[in-house]
């Protein structure tokens, strides 16, 4: 064993040598040092936060008088804190799979449009515009959907709630459907806010697709949309699946829109299925309650919920990278 | 089925550039035509004329006719999607769609016709892997990525997806230029067997595989770069390689050209 280790350990001299005669390697030598050190920086500080997590909830989870992942609960002070994060989970996913539902669909008929079908005197100044969507500020998305988009969906939710009621997300909720600080409406402002990420991440695999694929399907007599389903659906794929699941780790975390709009719910409401109801996600939890983290207890509590989201977002975002990295293997 | 091309002064634009100019000929029935010509003469946009790819290229467009059996192809009323079904082409670079299983590459053109049924499509595939000479190769991994196959398998996948929606005419360019001799071989042996069937136009660069596969050859030029590319002249392969009616083919074929 230790004879193969030294054989394939390289040599030192020579290769200081060779450093000492050329800038190249010396350039080499400092990028390679630079990246190594930010890489580890990096993971560094994500260790960092996930300890500073942990230490901080730990303590609190284990005075916890209530199963943490089943119980909606929310009482932090005192000797007998009882706590759970059923209800925020549900409001947070709920919320960021409607988002998706509404994005991915309409971020991906933008970009076929911008990439396949418009005219290049269309195409960049519509994409443009869509990228502009993301330098809105959270807060005005908030604002704005609490005053003007918000009483617009109102209707929208009147008439899924008359005609769909007997479904239970659909369900009208005592009257809820009429208000605009509903989980339905921050799902579609959340929509809103991650449509601009699916749109440029879609339309940059689709501008990609390589011109062979696109001749070879033309070529068998392929129509425009035949083309589009042979060809560059099928190579857009894994780019518009990593694109969904980045615009669904923004809308799980996203604090400030979600704050403003949804309506807080009092304490021991019981939980229904509709969205046509207000609610906490984790972020606007933590938020909302961010004055108040006067004890080490409650401070705690609160960052266990932010663990949470923070393995929500973590695992979102790991199947994105893995989707990206299968995608690599087959594209030359 | 194989049908005849007949090409009348035909003038080629890419943009203001014309890239071809004044191209006559005809081009007969279950035979063989190979295009050569120096590199730029514009032997790839003729092909592509052929078969309505030119136009897709923005800026792109033609002047003039080409008579598919004396059906104008593009008359105001012939759809290009249309005329792609009829006329095939099998690409210089192998190009079979990289997520498709081998069947579903074969099966591609049939499912776009809207064939269903999975016996049919199941025929049609082992005999268009059968025609293009690769069934034996890949008769148990039919499952499996086109994109996983060698490059000469990748082009003769690739011409048993062309010949798999029967076209009248099968448009080649230079489609072995990426391949080994072995593989070459076998291309020049498929396309002497499918000729029987169809109309076959080839580029190549290569000499021998022009006088070995081609009944007739047309030799292209340019005057100068800039210059847009002529046809010289189209005979019988046997006589341009022999006793060509022009100076500059003769120089051309015999490698004194330039
Ligand atoms: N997409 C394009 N846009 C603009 N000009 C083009 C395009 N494709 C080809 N050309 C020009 O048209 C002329 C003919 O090109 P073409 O590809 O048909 O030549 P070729 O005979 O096939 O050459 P080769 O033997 O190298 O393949 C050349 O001057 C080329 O620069
Ligand atoms: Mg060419």
């Amino acid at each position: 064993m230790t004879s193969v280790t030294g054989v394939s350990a390289p040599d030192p001299s020579p290769t200081s040598s060779v450093a000492s005669r050329s800038t190249g390697r010396l350039g080499d030598r400092v990028f390679s040092g630079l990246s190594i050190g930010a890489g580890t920086l990096v993971v560094v500080l994500v260790l960092l936060i996930g300890l500073f997590l942990v230490t901080q909830a730990v303590p609190a989870l284990q005075r916890n008088e209530v199963n943490f992942l089943t119980s909606s609960e929310w009482t932090v002070s005192g000797e007998h804190p009882r706590f759970g994060v059923a209800g925020l989970l549900w409001v947070t996913v709920v919320s960021s799979i409607i988002a998706m539902l509404l994005a991915v669909p309409v971020g991906v008929a933008v970009a076929l449009f911008l990439t396949q079908y418009a005219p290049t005197w269309l195409a960049r100044p519509a994409a443009g515009t869509i990228d502009l969507l993301a330098a809105v500020p959270s807060i005005v998305y908030g604002l704005w959907g609490l005053r003007q988009f918000g009483p617009v969906l109102v209707p929208v939710q009147q008439f899924f709630a008359q005609y769909f009621g007997w479904i239970p997300i659909f369900a009208p909720n005592n009257g809820l459907s009429g208000n605009v600080s509903t989980i339905f409406v921050v799902g579609v402002v959340l929509a809103i806010m991650i449509l601009p990420i699916v749109t440029a991440l879609s339309r940059e695999v689709f501008a990609q697709t390589p011109r062979a694929h696109i001749e070879g399907a033309m070529a068998l007599g392929a129509t425009k949309w035949e083309t589009i389903r042979t060809a560059v659906l099928p190579f857009g794929k894994p780019g518009v699946i990593s694109a969904a699941m980045l615009g669904l780790g923004r809308a799980l975390g996203e604090t400030l829109a979600v704050t403003i709009i949804l309506a807080t719910l009092a304490p021991g409401t019981p939980w229904v299925a509709s969205l046509f109801n207000g609610g906490e996600t984790f972020a606007s939890k933590i938020a909302n309650n961010a004055g108040e983290f006067d004890t080490p207890q409650k401070t705690g509590a609160f960052l266990a919920a932010g663990l949470v989201l923070f393995l929500l977002t973590f695992v979102v975002n790991a199947i994105a990278r893995i989707v990206i990295e299968r995608r690599k293997a087959f594209s030359e | 089925m194989a049908k005849r091309i007949d090409v009348q002064d035909l003038d080629i634009y890419y943009g203001k550039f014309k890239a071809v100019e004044g191209v006559s000929m005809r081009i007969e029935p279950r035979s063989v035509t190979a295009f050569i010509g120096p590199s730029g003469c514009g032997k790839s946009t003729v092909l592509r004329t052929l078969n309505r790819m030119h136009e897709v290229i923005p800026g792109a467009s033609v002047d003039g006719q080409v008579l598919l059996d004396d059906k104008d192809l593009y008359a105001k009323d012939m759809d290009p999607v249309a005329v792609r079904r009829t006329i095939g082409m099998v690409f210089q670079r192998p190009n079979p769609f990289p997520t498709m299983s081998i069947f579903d590459n074969v099966a591609a053109g049939l499912r776009l016709n809207g064939v269903k049924n999975r016996k049919v499509l199941s025929e049609t595939v082992e005999r268009s892997l059968k025609g293009a000479n690769l069934w034996n190769e890949v008769k148990d991994r039919l499952d499996k990525p086109g994109a996983g196959l060698s490059g000469g398998q990748q082009q003769r996948l690739c011409i048993a997806r062309a010949i798999a929606v029967s076209p009248e005419v099968l448009l080649m360019d230079e489609p072995c230029s990426a391949l080994d001799p072995i593989s070459t071989l076998a291309i020049e042996d498929l396309i002497h067997e499918i000729k029987e069937k169809y109309t076959i136009v080839i580029v190549t660069h290569n000499m021998q595989q022009a006088a070995r596969v081609s009944d007739r050859t047309a030799f292209f030029n340019l005057a100068a770069t800039g210059k847009p590319g002529k046809l010289i002249e189209i005979d019988d392969t046997q006589k341009m390689f022999n006793r060509p009616s022009e100076k500059a083919t003769e120089d051309y074929i015999s490698g004194r050209f330039g």
